[in-house]
């Protein structure tokens, strides 16, 4: 009888080496509940798959009087991507800055970040963020190189735009969802490699088939499909 | 019963007769012989690829995705190559676009690459062990197995392995490789890339070996215990001297320093105008002789404002002796013979207003608080020992101290580090590109007596810096020769007297030619092909931005006739490309009549003036350069060539290849050859 025991209890003790206990993580205590939540900054940031983005994302919970509420637990959730810190309290003004690294697949994230309420559920709010790949990242480097000069009037102290020095027809931006979201892949390479009067359009797009590879142009449209704003329905383009 | 007895009388049915025990045996044979099966059976992969035919059946091209799946174990194997990788069996679906949809792992088909599965494997770019069939194996670090999958931020470092050329789709590489020479890794580090080349480095550490006419004690031991006060753009990282080492450090310095071949020359007389319409003109002529080109100066939102290629000036005047300054502004080489600043052909008049404005960017409280005691030998001896242990001799000149050989470990293939020579600090990942990130950010951490400084980096720099040393692995070293993209590294230096011009006023330390000089300026290489000789004496005269959208431009020199004649004339002669004989093109071609018609192409077709301006009265275009006046600055031949491929004389141009049938071309030269600053009437 003694043996059996002797060799039951080395068995538990054995097979409970093998089980890896989870750190448990401790969720801060709310001191206070809020109504609302929103963005404040650090949504469509882009950076590379499995980066850190470069900004924290920010946002905000207010009371039903419209202040912020300080100590409010708000808590971010994306399947993939790491939040330092998942869980925090809001500062005194209200606010939680969370450090997020995009996954590994490219695409657009969508991140809900949601507090308590007092009087019980959540309220919740929506950041995207995108995550670029190889064939992505490929293209905003052509897009910066070649494009970004007319299509961003936006000047920067490294480039002056050249957006308001064109006649009209002005240049699309590249984020810009409504106009080149019902394009089709086909059109839109038709485009960059044809130049403009391919699709009867303006003669201020130059182009590209002498300077940049198939490949090279399909990336580009990759990309702006990355950054379109409202997003590009993948599944529709397919 | 007990328990042992019950076992005893079970034994002894099996064993009690011989045909019983040999039953009992084969029985157990049979057993011990079906392990390997349903080991086999239970294998993870069969579970895998049996999820996978469930995910395919309902889609609509079930049947084209079911024939193309192939059961079993598949291998990709490339014996040159070293590879062995048997991803394929559990990640099905790679090749299926198809598949696009899916984001579960394993079935996900890989994103658009450069290369395909067939030509390199798996394991080239994503680590891991190709041969495994597990998932733990595969992915994880293990004893027996120590490079884990790469996390996907760092996969642009496999790129690296082959490509020493600068790729368009590898960001992060590329600013890792621009910053491992920049930040001077490489004077204490050898990394001998794939290719057998070294890394050189590209800063320029300056000579201390004068530095007591340059500057003071005081200054010194403020910038050796915070560079970044001084300058936050500075380069040169923080030892965490005490302020014991530190003022020893500057002690030796000032002690070591002799005098420099400028201290012996005569400054020109020029007295300092004070005032400040002084101020005020040296800050417009500081401005005209584009100084910012290559050095930055904070300005009063705290922006830097200008080039990196130089020293910011953000605080000169709390650093620099003025005598030195002026000096220095006539003949930086007669202080540092390898320095990368020109020898301005200053006058008097600029020298003394260029000094008065630089000497007024100063912080008086940078060097309010430092206080040195008189230095004695003792203080002086220890700063010496303190230079050599150190390495500072690394970067910098120093008299007596001679630079130190092997210093650090050499990180040639830091990327292959086995992780058992890691000595990781607790509670960090255990990692080899985290390891490799902490070092960059943080070396003390490491252990308190290491030497490495800390430098001054973002965290995307260091993750940056972590990818090109990543990049360094064993594979690369054993990849197939024929796979390493190499750069060359040409040194070109132009030769005789022009050569020692081109030297003098260090024109490759912007302009590359025939592949070796800095990226700030057009390539010369074939310069003497494109433009007229005219126009090239009047520009190195007075050279005239031809891009107005540049912020670097390229400043005055103040060349006398004889030194521009004699750079133009070497330029037009040794900086020709090849198929540039008058032949190339038909100029009775280029009549009124095609020029009408080039205009129509210039402005409608193609609307060239969306990015060149013409007619600076209508035309906005602010991208390429101007073309009013081209008929002047370029041959004929040039621009025809240009216009029907500029790629080829200017690999990476910003001008897309229009494409041009030869007709077209022919008409727009026409039309831009008239394009003159001055006409003259129409010439044949």
């Amino acid at each position: 009888m003694k043996r059996t025991a002797t060799c039951s209890l080395v068995l538990i003790l054995i097979l409970s080496g093998c089980t890896r206990r989870q750190a448990a993580h401790p969720l801060p205590t709310p001191k206070a509940y809020g109504t609302l939540i929103v963005e404040v900054s650090g949504g469509k940031q882009i950076a590379g798959v499995g980066s850190k983005l470069p900004d924290p994302l920010v946002v905000q919970v207010n009371g039903a009087d419209g202040n912020p509420v300080a100590g409010a637990l708000v808590s971010f959730r994306c399947a993939g991507l790491v939040f330092n810190p998942p869980d925090a309290l809001a500062d005194s003004s209200g606010q939680v800055s969370v450090m997020v690294q995009l996954a590994g697949i490219p695409g657009s994230y969508q991140i809900l970040a949601e507090t308590p309420k007092s009087s019980g559920g959540t309220a919740t709010v929506t950041s995207s963020e995108i995550a670029l790949g190889y064939q992505q990242k490929l293209g905003k480097e052509l897009s910066e190189k070649y494009c970004t000069v007319c299509h961003d009037p936006q000047s920067t102290p490294e480039r002056v735009s050249n957006f308001d020095n064109l006649s009209p027809p002005a240049p699309h931006l590249f984020t810009d969802g409504n106009t080149l979201n019902p394009m089709s892949d086909a059109d839109l390479i038709k485009i960059i490699a044809d130049g403009g009067p391919a699709l009867g359009k303006s003669p201020q797009t130059p182009a590209y088939r002498g300077t940049l590879t198939t490949a090279e142009i399909k990336a580009v449209v990759a990309y702006l499909r990355a950054i379109a704003d409202p997003p590009y329905p993948v599944a529709l383009g397919k | 019963m007990s328990l042992g007895n019950q076992f005893r009388t079970v034994a002894r049915f099996f064993v009690g007769t011989a045909p019983r025990r040999f039953a009992a045996v084969s029985v157990l044979l049979a057993l011990v012989s079906a392990i390997a099966p349903t080991k086999d059976l239970l294998s993870q992969w069969r579970h895998y690829q049996r999820l996978y035919v469930q995910l395919i059946r309902n889609r609509p091209d079930a049947a084209r995705l079911k024939h193309r799946f192939k059961g079993g174990i598949n291998q990709i194997w490339i014996p040159e190559q070293h590879v062995v990788d048997r991803c394929s069996t559990c990640h099905v679906a790679l090749q299926e676009a198809s598949l696009s949809d899916v984001r579960k792992q394993p079935f996900r088909p890989h994103p658009p690459m450069p290369h395909s599965l067939t030509e390199f494997g798996c394991v080239v770019c994503h680590h891991g062990q190709g041969a495994a069939t597990t998932v733990e194996e595969a992915h994880y670090s293990t004893k027996a197995w120590e490079q884990p999958i790469l996390p996907a931020r760092y996969l642009e470092s496999s790129c690296g392995q082959c490509h020493m050329d600068v790729l368009e789709g590898t960001p992060r590489l590329n600013q890792g490789r621009r910053l491992l020479a920049r930040y001077g890794c490489a004077h204490c580090h050898a990394i001998t890339q794939p290719d057998g080349t070294l890394v050189v480095p590209v800063d320029e550490p300056p000579s201390l070996e004068h530095v007591a006419e340059k500057t003071t004690r005081e200054w010194i031991f403020a910038w050796i215990k915070n560079p970044q006060a001084y300058a936050a753009s500075a380069t040169m990282p923080n030892y965490r001297f005490s302020d014991q080492e530190a003022a020893d450090i500057a002690s030796f310095l000032v002690a070591q320093s002799t005098p420099s071949e400028n201290s012996r020359k005569q400054l020109k007389n020029v007295a300092p105008s004070p005032g400040d319409d002084a101020l005020q003109a040296g800050t417009s002529l500081y401005g005209t002789l584009f100084c910012s080109s290559c050095h930055a100066i904070q300005n009063a939102a705290g922006n830097l404002v200008g080039g990196d290629l130089a020293p910011e000036l953000t605080r000169v005047g709390s650093k620099v002796n003025p005598d030195w300054l002026r000096r220095w502004l006539q003949t930086p080489q007669g202080y540092d013979p390898k320095t990368r600043m020109p020898r301005y052909r200053y006058d008097k008049k600029q020298i003394a207003l260029l000094s008065s404005f630089l000497l007024s960017k100063k912080d008086d409280d940078f060097l309010a608080n430092v206080h040195l005691p008189e230095p004695d030998q003792q203080s002086i001896a220890r700063g010496k020992k303190l230079v050599g242990d150190y390495g500072c001799t690394a970067c910098h000149r120093v008299n007596g101290v001679n630079p130190p050989e092997s210093f650090a470990p050499d990180l040639s293939r830091i990327g292959s580090k086995p992780l058992f020579q890691v000595g990781f600090i607790r509670g960090m990942p255990e990692t080899l590109p985290d390891y490799i990130a902490g070092k960059i950010r943080d070396p003390r951490a490491f252990g308190p007596a290491l030497k490495m400084p800390t430098f001054s980096l973002t965290d995307v720099q260091v993750e940056s810096l972590a990818t090109a040393l990543l990049a360094q692995t064993d594979r690369a070293v054993t990849m197939p020769p024929e796979l390493v993209r190499s750069t060359a590294h040409a040194k070109y230096h132009p030769g005789g007297e022009p050569g020692r011009l081109m030297e003098d006023l260090r024109c490759q330390s912007c302009h590359i030619i025939n592949g070796n000089g800095g990226d700030m300026a057009p390539d010369l290489t074939s310069e003497g092909s494109a433009v007229q000789r005219k126009w090239l004496l009047d520009f190195m005269n007075n050279p005239n931005t031809l891009r107005p959208m540049l912020i670097r431009r390229m400043p005055k020199f103040n060349l006398s006739d004889a030194e521009i004649k004699s750079l133009s004339d070497y330029m037009l002669t040794a900086y020709q490309a090849s198929g540039f004989d008058s032949l190339a093109l038909e100029t009775s071609a280029l009549n009124a009549d095609a020029a009408a018609r080039g205009k129509q192409l210039f402005y409608t077709k193609y609307a060239c003036q969306s990015c060149h301006i013409v007619d600076g009265k209508k035309d906005k275009g602010y991208v390429g350069p101007t073309l009013a006046g081209v008929g002047d600055r370029l041959t004929p031949v040039w621009i025809y060539k240009w216009l029907k491929n500029p790629n080829t004389l200017s690999p990476g141009t910003l001008m897309p290849n229009p494409n041009l049938p030869d007709g077209e071309a022919r008409d727009l030269t026409a039309f831009l050859v008239r394009l003159r600053a001055h006409p003259k009437g129409d010439k044949k």
